[in-house]
């Protein structure tokens, strides 16, 4: 088995006074695609925040590549949800993803051509190359999320963290992104992604953490995210059945 | 140099620090903060002027940035423990305020310092009250004090130019690479609490909140590009500061007020002109985008 990039000890977390998670205990391994579902309130925003240490945890210890998230943050990607950042903040998209080189370039120095043109080869990864220098209140949602990927891809991180990318998104820009996933996950990188659309978790990821307020399951696709696991993350609220965004 | 000269530079460095610190408190949504420090720093001038039993330059400095971080503090700490945000501003700067006017009433009695001054400034008083520094020679107390405030300003930002912009646009995403996200936010207010200080004799503690926000968002109509606005407010700032004393002048009037309002004379005319988010070039052509 491969090399444990994420160790979650007994993570506990609150947020307004409430307990939001309790005794998390996680390990991931390198290569994984792995998919975070639960129902609204489950934790999950909650879970990456903690982890990358935004959000104060009570207790528990969090380590990356076997090192604190100090010494390991060059390696640790992190894609916000799109509606935490307001866009009509005045930036052009190939501003945005510049802002992924930021760490790498250092205090007191500017993005020099070089960082431009890496950003500038994300942003065309992404099929966003005509909409560079375009105002960021002017692309669409899913034309927003590709920026905010491109983003993720120019940190050239070996573990990512993604908060809904694929929420509100068109069509084209979900195959898009999960043809991105896909190749990080060849390359060996190991992505974790908060997702909410049952139907498509199958397909797209081979590892499931299910999550509400605590781990119900956590493993291979094919041996967690069956009827019964999911049921028990969900409450008896099967919802899934039927509605899909 | 002339009176009138000494009030208009003066003035002008008014315009550009708050224009210049004025569009990262509207962009990071904290406006009202300006309004909050703009008053508690008076409890720090207070505090400094009884501590030193003189009105100097360096210790309103000093008693300003402490003020001003103790309340960017007690507000986040009332918030931390559930109190909305809005009100626990309002909670903290009512109270330091309050406790500024009271020291100043109880234990100030006939000094150069009254709330009325404090509140409203008197910029011509300005070029009567000068010292002489080595190159420059004599000049008045508060254009020196601004000129100072001014080069600090400017220098924290064009220097963390990038970081501002990422605390500013994605402080999760700042965070996770690693820069201080938190100091900043306190470095931040620490230049607004500055900046109100200095401004403090020029234009008082109440129109400096029209230069720190009203040319920034003036500016933000004007363009989509963060550099470019951060040039406009800091121009707008100093074409409503030679505005507002021609005003002035010329209908004889309070100088800090006409100040303010031609602010919102700059304001009207963007909202009405600007080729990017004004009111005829939204009637000339239909919404791009989604």
């Amino acid at each position: 088995m491969n090399e444990v990039v994420l160790n979650v000890n007994n993570l506990f977390a609150s947020y307004r006074k409430t307990n939001v998670l309790h005794s998390i205990n996680i390990d991931v391994h390198a290569g994984s695609l792995t998919g975070i579902i639960g129902p609204n309130g489950a934790g999950k925003s909650t879970l990456i925040k903690t982890i990358l240490n935004l959000h104060p945890p009570l207790t528990g210890s969090v380590k990356f590549f076997n090192e604190p998230f100090r010494k390991a943050k060059r390696r640790i990607g992190y894609v916000p949800q799109r509606g935490a950042v307001d866009w009509d903040f005045p930036t052009d998209a190939l501003d945005v993803v510049t802002m992924g080189l930021y760490g790498k370039i250092g205090w007191l120095k500017r993005p020099t051509k070089k960082d431009k043109a890496k950003a500038y080869e994300a942003l065309d990864k992404m099929g966003m190359a005509d909409f560079a220098d375009r105002q960021i209140s002017q692309l669409s949602g899913g034309q927003q999320q590709r920026v905010f990927l491109a983003r993720a891809l120019v940190q050239d991180a070996d573990l990512y963290f993604m908060d809904e990318p694929l929420a509100g998104v068109d069509a084209a820009t979900e195959r898009a992104i999960m043809t991105i996933l896909q190749e990080l996950k060849a390359k060996g990188k190991t992505v974790l992604v908060v997702h909410h659309d049952l139907q498509t978790v199958e397909d797209y990821f081979d590892h499931v953490l299910l999550l509400n307020r605590t781990v119900i399951s956590h493993g291979r696709t094919a041996e967690v995210f069956t009827r019964d696991k999911i049921a028990e993350t969900y409450g008896g609220n099967m919802r899934w059945m039927g509605a899909s965004s | 140099m002339s009176y009138t000269a000494w009030i208009l530079l003066t003035a002008s460095l008014v315009g550009l620090s708050c224009g210049i610190i004025g569009v990262f408190l509207i962009l990071r949504k904290t406006a009202m903060m300006a309004d909050a420090i703009s008053h508690t720093v008076l409890l720090g001038i207070v505090l400094a002027f009884i501590v030193t039993r003189e009105v100097s330059g360096t210790a309103m400095l000093i008693g300003g940035i402490l003020a001003g971080l103790l309340t960017a503090f007690l507000v986040q700490a009332l918030h931390t423990l559930d109190v909305q945000h809005d009100a626990s501003m309002g909670i903290v700067f009512t109270t330091l305020f309050a406790i500024g006017v009271i020291l100043i009433a109880t234990s100030i009695g006939n000094a150069h310092l009254d709330v009325q001054h404090a509140l409203m400034g008197e910029i011509t008083f300005i070029p009567f009250h000068t010292i002489t520094l080595p190159i420059i020679g004599e000049i008045p107390q508060a254009t020196a004090m601004l000129l100072f405030v001014f080069l600090v300003v400017l220098i924290s930002i064009v220097a963390f130019y990038k970081e501002w912009k990422i605390t500013t646009f994605d402080p999760a995403l700042a965070a996770s690479l690693g820069i201080p996200v938190l100091l900043m936010h306190y470095v931040f207010m620490g230049l607004v609490s500055v900046t109100t200080v200095a401004s403090f004799d020029a234009v008082g503690a109440i129109m400096v909140v029209a230069m720190l926000i009203t040319p920034a968002a003036s500016a933000y109509l004007w363009t989509d590009k963060l550099s470019l606005m951060i040039v406009l407010s800091g121009g707008f700032g100093v074409v409503s500061a030679l505005v507002g004393y021609w005003i002035a002048a010329w209908i004889d009037t309070s100088i800090s007020g006409s100040m303010a309002f031609a602010t919102g004379l700059v304001f009207l005319l963007s909202f009405i002109f600007s080729a990017a988010h004004g009111l005829i070039a939204k009637r000339m052509k239909p919404e791009i985008g989604t």
